[in-house]
């Protein structure tokens, strides 16, 4: 197909020159539109719930700060790393680009790894999402955020086998692309988790 | 082994006895699948069902998958209306018991919703939307595929719960602290919030495909402002869904956490608040009512423009009507529950925002009417069913106004007329409308028309049968019958009314089956369409053969102006725009059938089932299945097949399309 | 052609169609019709409002079944038929604006009056003094308490005539609405919350009323009778149910939370924990709230009274009192419930 649109496009990226797959970016967008929707309504939940304690503990005293502010900050920087490796595929250094992208799923791991001591830590001490909706709330929007970390983990791990087999082409670009966007927005989801679940608890 | 076998036909068959209706549901599910298996094995046929459509993912295929498993929850469903209404029709009758009634009105909503009205949406969608923008398929085959497959057995798992293990109970909508597991026990809502959860996954992915495919797969020179208002509403459509389901994504997963896990969302102690899963649920629930009318009102506007001879009248209001309803519709959840304690300065808010919907869906009325007015109208069925739909749509926006009138809802909500005012929107709109477009569509869809004298007897009966329905429940709503009552004593003097209801539901049932009846009929029987433009049509699905070839466009047209091929037929193209040169045939590239989509959904099918009845492994099971099939999509490059031009050039001069 | 037969026997169906929904609407307004009979002052006034809802909705509807009436006559397909055909007339300004205005006003009529309604229903007419009933939602059966005297009452209300009734409504169960359809509009009993409602009986009689949310398996149970008296036969039923019928134990309440359906019964006392302390008061917009003032939740984990939005503070201070009478033990305002799982 030679559609005038196509034409235009050419300059541009690899992800973006080919137009089937640009159409696919748009489909990225619109499912993040769907996510941002998703996390909404948990943190919609959350703040209704702030006050719902049942028998269970009050923000104040059941969040820790140092394990979130460690989180944060391996978050933020797998988000700076995962640019770096966009940055890379784009002047088309592939070696630099997995290295970064290795970067970024290890930091995205070890994220995963202390959120979940922190939330086993939690229930031995008792504090089960049973115990209070405000609970509930918590671990349900910070314990989905931490599964969307874990997929993400797990489709940058079929990205590195798939970069490694077939090398940089519009579809793994596209891929790596559209992994950067997710990571991103996981990224952004999380300030928003901190500063309003983790410090706004504490202010409370 | 023992305590084994004996939890296992517990678990199955509670120890409420063994209904009728429930035997009567296995002996003929039984008995239906054995015919099918039967049928399949002597005609040998396995190899062609997954060859050519389990493992389709052409849009137009995926359409007619939708458009039968969509009848035959209308059936289901339509059942489950008949086996209520015929409860209803006297006092103190007790042809099911209230446990068995309470399944039945749950299950009816339900279904009609999520796997009915739905998946008839996505049937026209499917096979009418890329052919209308001039596009050779949706923006992504596979994940079309994937919705489908989410949606059939999303759908499966729900109808299943009728026979093993017992159905949902509380009410379409699930309110908790009713479907907590301290007072809903059963497997049943497990069922009802699996199910619409693994079906709402796939509605969100087609809601993402059809935005993309319309925002970036048109014709050229189709812009915005001349694409065909189906398109514009399959597009305001999907944008709805895209901001609807999350909502209700949420709602059905947190009520699962709370039943499965012991979270505690909504549940009486611990400081969860049912009032919150009201809230999202209708945050999605409104939007929802939108999302099935508005495809309704796409239909009508191409229905009524071809059989009146007649471009759209205010064709750009019609457009920012859409628009605005579709804007509109996020503002006015509260309407639900204006009796749940809000203060007086919310519920006017929200009443008011409702009425205000009012004010462009009355320009789209009138739009269409003018349309007419000017033109040449044919009665044919499809417009039958857009002319009962103007006044039945009418009267229950009317109604509409008067239950988002706050003191008035005070004394209605939950009334019958309530349940008359949605089934007057639903019906008289979405299903009418529906109706309306697949007598339209049928012979783009399979090649022949329905048979239109026996398609006005089903109309009729569907018609008449709808008002003698639902006329009759407003006034009941008036003598203060409260809706989800499975039965009632003499003295409050329901009891003619409800008779003369259930009448016209049998009325509405017998047109259902003429309906089946004219399908059937007309497969053998119905008039062959070879111009591939029966109706004089105005838009591009009508310049191809009908049906379509599996590439749709030999030739991808151009366009330029709005009601493009009604133009091109005024400007004598027709013909040059129908034939194509052997030269100007080029190969093209078509998606690749694959079994992931369906192994993709029997996965979730299989971790629902699992967690419904709580055997963790069986769960487990399905989710890597689940993972397995996603790795599978994102591991297969190979997902395209050439198709040569000679191949093309075959079939195109077979259709009588080819210049020598 | 068909198409011409076809018309004719199209056009008896219409008939045929309006004169049954004639006959329908003419079996009207009988006293089934307990919506179009008020029996007291905000029924009335939802009445009202409905019937000029109704009437300006009925002119819309008339005028689009006229104009769809006639454009259907005028421009059929059907040879020789003389109207203009004219396809290239395909938007009007002008036409346009007016149904885009006609509707907006047509919708301010009923608009403005809802909104002075809705806020005037939402509190009880000042300078009365209304009967305060608690309602509590079980299933599947209704507890009326009266805490200015004491009684309590099961499946049936009595009230007073001409003095507003103040109900307050909660629930121990999944969701109901409280409705009384002679007497004004229903409102959801949720547990957890305290919602009021304000009806007024203007004449004696015997009224019924009903859920109107679906509650489980027995919902079709939800039924009472509300006897409204005049006040002197009011205060003599209260003296009597003083004297006669026996005081609510806190057992013969956990009897009535537990599933299931009983009869009618008379409490000539109860223990004020069985129903939760409110207090009252006025927001801006002239709605009333309700604030529950008992946290139970604080020493008894899993009780369900919980509220998010309550001032913590606020608890003992404003706590209502319970008029105090004899047979029924003033007890600390803590609400006994079962535990939050009852079928475990």
């Amino acid at each position: 197909m030679s559609l005038p649109l196509e034409r235009e496009l050419e300059g541009m990226p690899l992800e973006f020159a080919n137009h089937e797959e640009s159409i696919k970016i748009t489909g990225f967008w619109m499912f993040l539109v769907t996510d941002v929707l998703i996390f909404a309504s948990l943190f919609a939940l959350y703040a209704v719930y702030q006050g719902g304690m049942g028998g269970g503990p009050d923000p104040a005293e059941f969040f820790h700060l140092g394990p979130a502010l460690f989180e944060t900050l391996l978050l933020l920087t797998s988000s700076f790393t995962v640019g770096l490796s966009i940055w890379a595929m784009r002047r088309g250094q592939t070696r630099a680009m997995t290295a970064w992208l290795l970067v970024t799923l290890l930091l995205g791991a070890a994220f995963v790894v202390t959120e979940v001591s922190e939330f086993v830590a939690d229930v031995a001490q008792g504090y089960t999402w049973h115990q209070s909706a405000f609970l509930s709330s918590f671990f349900a929007l910070v314990g989905t955020h931490g599964a969307h970390v874990t997929f993400g983990i797990l489709m940058a791990l079929a990205l590195l086998v798939q970069l490694s087999q077939r090398g940089l082409n519009a579809i793994t670009a596209r891929k790596l692309f559209t992994f950067s966007l997710y990571w991103h927005f996981l990224d952004v989801v999380w300030i928003f988790i901190f500063t309003v679940v983790y410090l706004g608890g504490k202010l409370t | 082994m023992q305590a084994a076998l004996s939890y296992l036909l517990h678990t199955l068959f509670p120890p409420t006895v063994l209904r009728p209706t429930e035997l009567g549901a296995d002996v003929l599910i039984l008995a239906t699948g054995v015919i099918i298996v039967t049928v399949l094995t002597r005609q040998k046929k396995w190899g062609w069902l997954w060859r050519e459509w389990l493992t389709t993912v052409d849009h137009k295929k995926i359409g007619v998958m939708y458009l039968i498993a969509a009848i035959a929850m209308l059936f289901r469903g339509g059942v489950d209306a008949l086996m209520m209404r015929t409860n209803l029709a006297l006092p103190s009758v007790h042809f099911i018991n209230a446990e068995e009634y309470n399944e039945v009105f749950t299950t009816h909503g339900t279904i009609m919703i999520f796997f009915m009205a739905m998946p008839l949406i996505f049937a026209l969608f499917n096979a009418i939307i890329p052919l209308m923008i001039g596009a050779r398929d949706v923006a992504f085959p596979r994940l079309n595929a994937v919705s489908f497959w989410l949606f059939a057995f999303g759908a499966l798992l729900f109808n299943i719960s009728f026979v093993v293990g017992g159905s949902p109970n509380a009410g379409w909508t699930a309110y908790p602290p009713l479907t907590e597991l301290a007072f809903n026990p059963g497997p049943g809502e497990d069922y009802y919030f699996m199910s619409l959860f693994i079906s709402g996954i796939g509605t969100t992915i087609t809601g993402i495909n059809f935005l993309v495919t319309i925002l970036r797969m048109r014709a050229p020179g189709m812009t915005l402002w001349r694409m065909p208002l189906f398109a514009w509403t399959a597009l305001c459509t999907s944008a709805l869904i895209l901001f609807a389901f999350p909502p209700l994504t949420v709602a059905l997963g947190t009520s699962l956490l709370d039943r499965l896990f012991g979270a505690s969302f909504y549940t009486l102690g611990h400081g969860g608040m049912p009032m919150m899963y009201v809230n999202l649920f209708w945050l999605f629930g409104h939007p929802e009512v939108y999302i099935v009318v508005l495809p309704a009102f796409g239909i009508f506007s191409e229905v009524v423009a071809t059989y009146a001879r007649k471009p759209l009248f205010g064709y750009s209001a019609m457009v920012l009507s859409v628009i605005a309803i579709m804007v509109l519709s996020y503002g006015t959840w509260v309407h639900h529950f204006f009796t749940m304690g809000a203060g007086p300065g919310v519920n006017v808010f929200f009443g008011l925002s409702t009425m205000l919907i009012a004010i462009p869906t009355g320009v789209k009325i009138f739009n269409w009417i003018f349309t007419m007015w000017g033109g040449r109208i044919r009665l044919t069925v499809a417009m039958l069913y857009q002319l009962a739909f103007i006044p039945t749509f009418v009267v229950g926006g009317a109604t509409g106004v008067l239950l988002a009138t706050v003191p008035v809802d005070y004394q209605l909500h939950n009334t019958y007329f309530l349940v008359a005012h949605f089934h007057n929107t639903l019906i008289g709109g979405t299903v009418f409308g529906l109706l309306s477009g697949l007598y339209y569509w049928w012979p783009k869809m399979f090649g022949y028309k329905l048979d239109e004298r026996q398609g006005q007897w089903a109309f009729w009966l569907f018609f008449l049968g709808f008002w003698i329905t639902f006329g009759p429940q407003y006034l009941l709503g008036l003598q203060g019958m409260t809706r989800r009552l499975w039965t009632y004593p003499f003295g409050f003097g329901w009891h003619e009314l409800n008779f003369i209801s259930t009448v016209g539901a049998y009325i509405m049932g017998a047109g259902f089956l003429v309906l089946v009846y004219n399908v059937l009929w007309s497969m053998q029987h119905g008039e062959r369409d070879l111009t591939g433009d029966p109706w004089d049509g105005r838009t591009l699905e009508w310049s191809l053969p009908s049906p379509a070839p599996e590439y749709n466009f030999a030739r991808i047209p151009v366009v330029t102006a709005r009601d493009a091929w009604w133009a091109m037929k005024a400007e004598g193209r027709a013909n040059q725009v129908k034939r194509v040169r052997p030269e100007e045939v080029a190969a093209l590239e078509l998606p690749r059938n694959t079994g992931m989509p369906f192994f993709l959904g029997l996965g979730f099918f299989i971790m629902g089932f699992g967690l419904v009845f709580r055997w963790w492994w069986i769960g487990i099971a399905g989710i890597v299945v689940v993972l397995a099939s996603m790795l599978w999509f994102g591991f297969d490059y190979d997902d395209k097949k050439h198709v040569h031009p000679d191949v093309i050039r075959r079939t195109e001069a077979a259709l009588g399309r080819l210049e020598a | 052609m068909a198409q011409k037969g076809f018309r004719a026997r199209g056009w008896w169906k219409w008939g045929a169609l309006a004169t049954g929904l004639l006959a329908v609407s003419l079996t009207g307004c009988g006293p089934q019709y307990v919506l179009l009979h008020p029996a007291g002052p905000v029924a009335r006034d939802e009445l009202n409002l409905m019937v000029l809802a109704s009437i300006a909705m009925a002119v819309v509807i008339a005028f689009v079944l006229a104009l769809l009436g006639y454009v259907l006559w005028r421009f059929r397909d059907r040879p020789g038929n003389p109207a203009p055909y004219r396809p290239e007339w395909t938007h009007s300004r002008w036409l346009e604006t007016l149904w885009f205005v006609i509707p907006a006003l047509i919708l301010t009529v009923i608009a403005v009056p809802m909104v002075g309604q809705t806020y005037a229903l939402a509190k009880v007419p000042p300078k009365s003094d209304p009967l305060v009933v608690d309602v509590t939602s079980l299933d599947w059966k209704w507890l009326f308490q009266y805490p200015q005297s004491g009684v309590a009452t099961v499946n049936y209300l009595v009230i007073p005539t001409g003095r507003p009734i103040l109900f307050e409504l909660t629930a121990n169960s999944p969701m109901n609405t409280f409705w009384i359809p002679a007497l004004g509009g229903m409102e959801y009993t949720m547990s957890g919350r305290v919602l009021p409602l304000w009806l007024e009986a203007s004449q004696p009689g015997t009224y019924w009323g009903r859920s109107g949310q679906f509650s489980g398996v027995e919902f079709e149970q939800m039924f009472f009778q509300v006897k409204a008296v005049s006040p002197a036969q009011f205060q003599a039923w209260v003296n009597q149910v003083k004297g006669q019928a026996p005081a609510m134990t806190l057992a013969d309440f956990r009897r009535l939370e537990s599933p299931g359906t009983v009869g009618t019964i008379t409490y000539s006392a109860y223990p004020a924990s069985t129903f939760p302390a409110v207090t009252h008061g006025f927001t801006l917009d002239g709605g009333m709230y309700m604030v529950m003032s008992n946290r139970p939740e604080e020493n008894q984990p899993g009780a369900p009274m919980s509220m998010s939005s309550q001032p913590k503070a606020s608890s003992a201070a404003h706590a209502r009192s319970v008029a105090p009478s004899a047979g029924m033990s003033v007890q600390p305002m803590k609400m006994p419930m079962p535990s939050s799982t009852p079928m475990q």
